[in-house]
């Protein structure tokens, strides 16, 4: 402050620059302006674009996540109702079989009652032809003894007497049968 | 103000361009030069260290040099450049608005207290020597020699005997008073800034050590104004820092326009 007034004197102009201040400036800028282009500004962009990547990717991600439970929804809403057309298949061929198998079973039935039915008609036809056969050889026999008897004579001619009793049954069949049926 | 003289006899001298004009520390180095040095120290620290380990989600640190990133990327050179071109810029016009804010706060910052811009020198260099040639450079080389002439001096859309007054008024402007311009308006802000601190500073200092005992306590008026401009002079430091980058970026957007 004291020795102002001499300064004063010889004061330059706020506005004549210092050529050492331009250089300085300009070399001080030019080192900033390096570690800044070559080190901070691609580190940042680096970092804009993977955040960018990533926030793109997030949503990306997002939709496709979305898009396969839609897919997702949709095959298990088709896997239902098939399962329930299945079910109700299932269920009308049960109903089938099961009518089936009572018409086969009714049909089973009906023939072995049929056949039982037969095999005792059978069986019957048999016994009556046995009983037949043995009252027609009874028969003959008793007849021959009781002609034989009342005739006095044997027939001792085998032949003839064979004859004569079968003539004689033929004779009695042709006259019962239709009685009978 | 004017020249005081009280009944002590000592004499007010107000502060002036003398107060700009420091001696050397050491050798022909001063006060700016120090502080020019320390800006570029200051800055390359803060971003090599904040973005030395850059995640996509950020710390506290990363955070704030994001933000100061992206303020000179997005707000600054993408607004004035435009999105297709802006992305070479970045870093220059990052780089201008941190230096020139750097430089500048150091006019409040306590022991510091001064703003380097307010020497003529750096801010010519930055607008003359870097500014000024990158500009014209990038219109050259795209709109070519006698194109880049015409698109710099003759805005389409005027009537035809108007380019004679047109294109000379442009022409001045562009290659002559745009960087001109540009650095005195942060020189000329800083070196106010600054002489309106000293004047409310050494005015308080002198009332409260050599005036009347009744006129001493308007000394606590005048630092209370001094403390009151400090703040101003923040808002203005950081204010010509921005409008330093915005113009410079708004030349190379100039430039390089298709359309005026």
């Amino acid at each position: 402050m004291v020795n102002t007034s001499i300064l004063a004197a010889e004061t330059p102009s706020p506005v004549m620059p210092h050529l050492a201040e331009v250089i300085l400036g300009l070399v001080a800028f030019l080192l900033l302006l390096f570690v800044i282009s070559k080190f901070v500004a691609p580190r940042f962009e680096k970092l804009y674009a993977e955040r960018t990547a990533k926030i793109e990717g997030g949503i990306e991600k997002a939709e496709r996540a979305q898009a396969e439970a839609e897919a997702a929804l949709q095959q298990y809403k088709a896997q239902l109702a098939e399962a329930r057309a299945e079910s109700a298949r299932i269920r009308d061929d049960a109903r089938a079989e099961a009518e089936q198998i009572k018409e086969e079973l009714r049909a089973q039935a009906q023939e072995e009652s049929a056949r039982i039915v037969a095999q005792g008609q059978a069986q019957l036809a048999a016994q009556r032809a046995q009983i037949v056969a043995e009252l027609r050889a009874d028969l003959g026999r008793h007849a021959v003894e009781l002609a034989s008897r009342v005739v006095g004579e044997s027939l001792e001619d085998e032949a003839r007497r064979r004859g004569t009793v079968d003539r004689f049954l033929a004779e009695l069949d042709s006259v019962s049968a239709p009685a009978k049926s | 103000m004017g020249r005081l003289v009280l009944a002590e006899g000592e004499t007010f001298s107000p502060p002036g361009v003398k107060d700009f004009i420091l001696p050397p520390i050491f050798g022909d180095v001063t006060k700016p030069m120090v502080l020019v040095v320390l800006s570029v120290v200051i800055v390359s620290a803060f971003f090599l260290i904040t973005s030395r380990n850059l995640k996509v989600i950020p710390s506290k640190w990363q955070f704030a040099a994001e933000s100061v990133y992206d303020f000179g990327r997005n707000s600054i050179a993408r607004e004035q450049i435009g999105s297709k071109d802006f992305k070479p810029f970045v870093p220059l016009i990052l780089t201008l608005f941190t230096f020139v804010l750097v430089n500048n706060l150091f006019g409040i910052i306590p022991v510091l207290q001064f703003p380097t811009m307010s020497r003529i020198g750096f801010p010519l260099a930055l607008a003359v020597l870097v500014v000024y040639p990158v500009y014209h450079y990038v219109g050259f080389k795209r709109h070519g020699f006698v194109g880049y002439l015409k698109h710099a001096t003759m805005p389409p859309g005027a009537p035809g005997p108007i380019y004679l007054l047109v294109a000379p008024i442009e022409f001045l402007q562009k290659f002559i008073l745009n960087p001109v311009t540009l650095a005195i308006r942060v020189f000329a802000a800083m070196f106010a800034g600054h002489l309106i601190l000293l004047v409310f500073t050494l005015g308080g200092e002198y009332l409260l050590l050599h005036a009347p005992v009744a006129l001493k306590p308007v000394s606590l008026v005048a630092w209370a104004f001094a403390i009151a401009m400090t703040f101003l002079e923040a808002f203005i430091q950081i204010l010509q820092a921005y409008i330093f980058a915005l113009l410079s970026a708004n030349f190379i957007g100039m430039a390089l326009a298709e359309e005026h």
